[in-house]
């Protein structure tokens, strides 16, 4: 592979390892990332098949508080190596992203613990009024966060195709197998995860009809989108606390039905 | 002191306020979280609101003070305290208590209603819908997710931290009463309807466990047989290769056994029952503390017993 495809990817990587912290451009996600290093390898569509499926995978994985989540970063970028470059299976990078995923959570875990040492500098700076060094350490944390995901890049780059080859053949056919139908699975985890930061009882109700609607194959995901976001609509019209007092003058006179209804 | 003009930023300041507000993460630590990245987007603002060294001092230090709430509703925040360090270089007697409360309080409720928002329902949506296409080999996938988010948050961002820098303390109530909380419903609604729709989906599983073998009866099957021995002989003629069709149409077997699947078995029963069982499971075991990884474990060790002993496929 040549000097510029290196570059890119590491540069990729690069990116990927700023936004797993900063969670803003999202160049983190899979399937952008996936994409651009399958770009950078000269392998686009599996680079993209792969950030598809891994995408679905880590729809749930979310930074809630304090709280830190399976790492996209690391995972994304590193299977896309091992599948667009050294030519490993999607399904295989599939099964390699989670343990990637976890290394990475245990990763960023040390460079936000390291961080820690950095606020401590800031303050010292601060106490001098130096608004420019406040910024130099606020950009080189970053930078230690870009070179978490870029190191192992590099590394996993600088191994011989051969002995990924070699090492992806040594695993057994009842263990690739096994991994792929359990990647199929895993894919609830994520949706187990978002489900269970926003149900409430009444949420419940609208996952249900999500559910028995979804056997209709017709109606594709455009076409679901609309009914949900009318049905949002609906509940935010019809729901009883945002339609009495509370705010004050919320209870609207024009509506009968409304006003029927708040009698009850 | 001299008597100063009321201070006002430019929007020039603000957007430079907004552009470095997208990096409030970048030193995140476990200590005071987001401080950093709040003081270094406070940091064009307060250049220009302070000149000596003691006020810059004492200002870098109020806002390196703990700090952490969504990364984008940080932005609300931003604007109301733009407009009370506004105020107090201007002049007025506000202490640093009075902008430490306004972060402390404000970074609690917004958190609240950015993570169904945002990480609940907007990423989960618009990254189920790119995923669908790139799986198609479609490149709009990663196009569509890449510039629909970016869009929309960095709307977002700029928009509601001009609310807060306008509206100041009021935005409070605003944010955290009636208009965020419908925002929050509505988007839970949305968010809960498609996930009930992408599960059954988007997870596979498959059941090739053989529940049933049955010999389908000579008359209900269509008889392949003759239509061979018809080609062979060369008098095939297109009206026996319509009632061949005819017969499957009218739903005659075309396999001289019939088996049934465990899947066959689940799909009469209901479509997609598998994955929606296996998702209550996992709400059920988060919902008990047990770790995301934990479980993604606990999936691989099954699955892979379940393709061995040939239950899953």
């Amino acid at each position: 592979m040549d000097i510029i495809s290196i570059v890119l990817v590491v540069f990729v990587a690069f990116l990927a390892g700023m936004e797993g912290i900063l969670d803003q451009f999202q160049f983190h996600q899979p399937i952008v990332a996936c994409t651009l290093i399958g770009l950078a390898t000269g392998n686009p569509t599996q680079g993209l098949l792969l950030g598809g499926t891994l995408q679905l995978i880590a729809l749930g994985w979310m930074n809630i508080g304090a709280a830190v989540a399976p790492d996209a970063a690391l995972a994304s970028v590193a299977s896309a190596i091992l599948v667009t470059y050294h030519g490993a299976g999607v399904s295989e990078g599939i099964a390699l992203a989670i343990p990637l995923a976890i290394a990475g959570q245990v990763l960023t875990i040390f460079v936000r613990t390291l961080t820690v040492a950095i606020a401590h500098a800031a303050d010292r700076k601060a106490t001098e009024g130096s608004f420019r060094a406040v910024e130099f350490y606020h950009i080189g944390a970053l930078m230690i966060q870009g070179l978490r995901i870029a190191i192992p890049a590099a590394i996993i780059l600088a191994v011989s195709p051969q002995l990924v080859t070699n090492a992806l053949n040594a695993i057994p056919g009842w263990l690739t197998g096994g991994l792929a139908v359990a990647g199929g699975m895993i894919v609830a985890v994520g949706y187990a995860m978002v489900i269970n930061m926003m149900a409430t009882p009444k949420l419940w109700l609208f996952f249900a009809l999500g559910f028995a609607l979804s056997a209709i194959g017709e109606l594709n995901l455009i076409a679901m989108g609309i009914i949900g976001v009318v049905l949002a609509l609906l509940y935010l019209q019809f729901a009883p606390e945002f339609n009495q007092g509370g705010g004050g003058g919320n209870t609207s006179g024009g509506d009968p039905l409304d006003d029927i209804l708040n009698d009850y | 002191m001299a008597e100063e003009s009321k201070f006002k930023l430019s929007k020039r300041d603000r957007l430079h306020v907004f552009w470095r507000s997208q990096f409030l993460q970048a030193s995140w630590n476990f200590e005071r979280m987001q401080n950093i990245g709040w003081a270094y987007a406070m940091i064009p603002a307060l250049k220009k609101m302070y000149t000596s060294k003691e006020d810059r001092s004492l200002a870098l230090k109020r806002h390196l003070e703990f700090f952490n709430t969504h990364p984008y509703l940080a932005a609300p925040v931003l604007g109301v305290t733009l407009t009370l360090e506004e105020q107090k270089a201007s002049g007025q007697d506000i202490d640093n208590a009075a902008i430490q409360g306004v972060k402390i309080g404000m970074m609690g409720p917004l958190a609240g209603v950015g993570d169904p928002i945002f990480w609940g329902t907007i990423r989960p949506v618009l990254g189920a819908f790119a995923a669908s296409l790139a799986l198609s080999e479609s490149w709009l996938g990663p196009i569509i997710f890449f510039l629909a988010w970016n869009i929309i948050r960095m709307a977002f961002l700029w928009y509601s931290q001009e609310l807060g820098y306008v509206q100041g303390g009021n935005i409070t109530q605003n944010l955290a009463g009636g208009l965020m909380q419908k925002l929050t419903q509505g988007a839970s609604v949305l968010g809960m309807f498609i996930l009930g729709v992408l599960v059954p989906r988007w997870t596979s599983m498959h059941f090739p466990l053989v529940m049933s073998r049955v010999d389908v009866p000579a008359d209900e099957m269509v008889n392949f047989g003759a239509v061979a021995e018809a080609a062979n002989e060369g008098v095939l003629s297109g009206d026996m290769l319509r009632g061949v069709v005819q017969e499957i149409q009218s739903g005659l077997s075309i396999t001289p056994v019939e088996v049934t699947t465990l899947q066959n078995t689940l799909d009469e029963l209901l479509p997609g029952i598998a994955p929606l069982m296996l998702t209550l499971a996992c709400v059920w075991l988060l919902r008990r503390k047990v770790s995301p990884i934990t479980i993604i474990a606990g999936l691989f060790v099954l699955g892979t017993l379940g393709y061995v002993v040939g239950l899953l496929g």
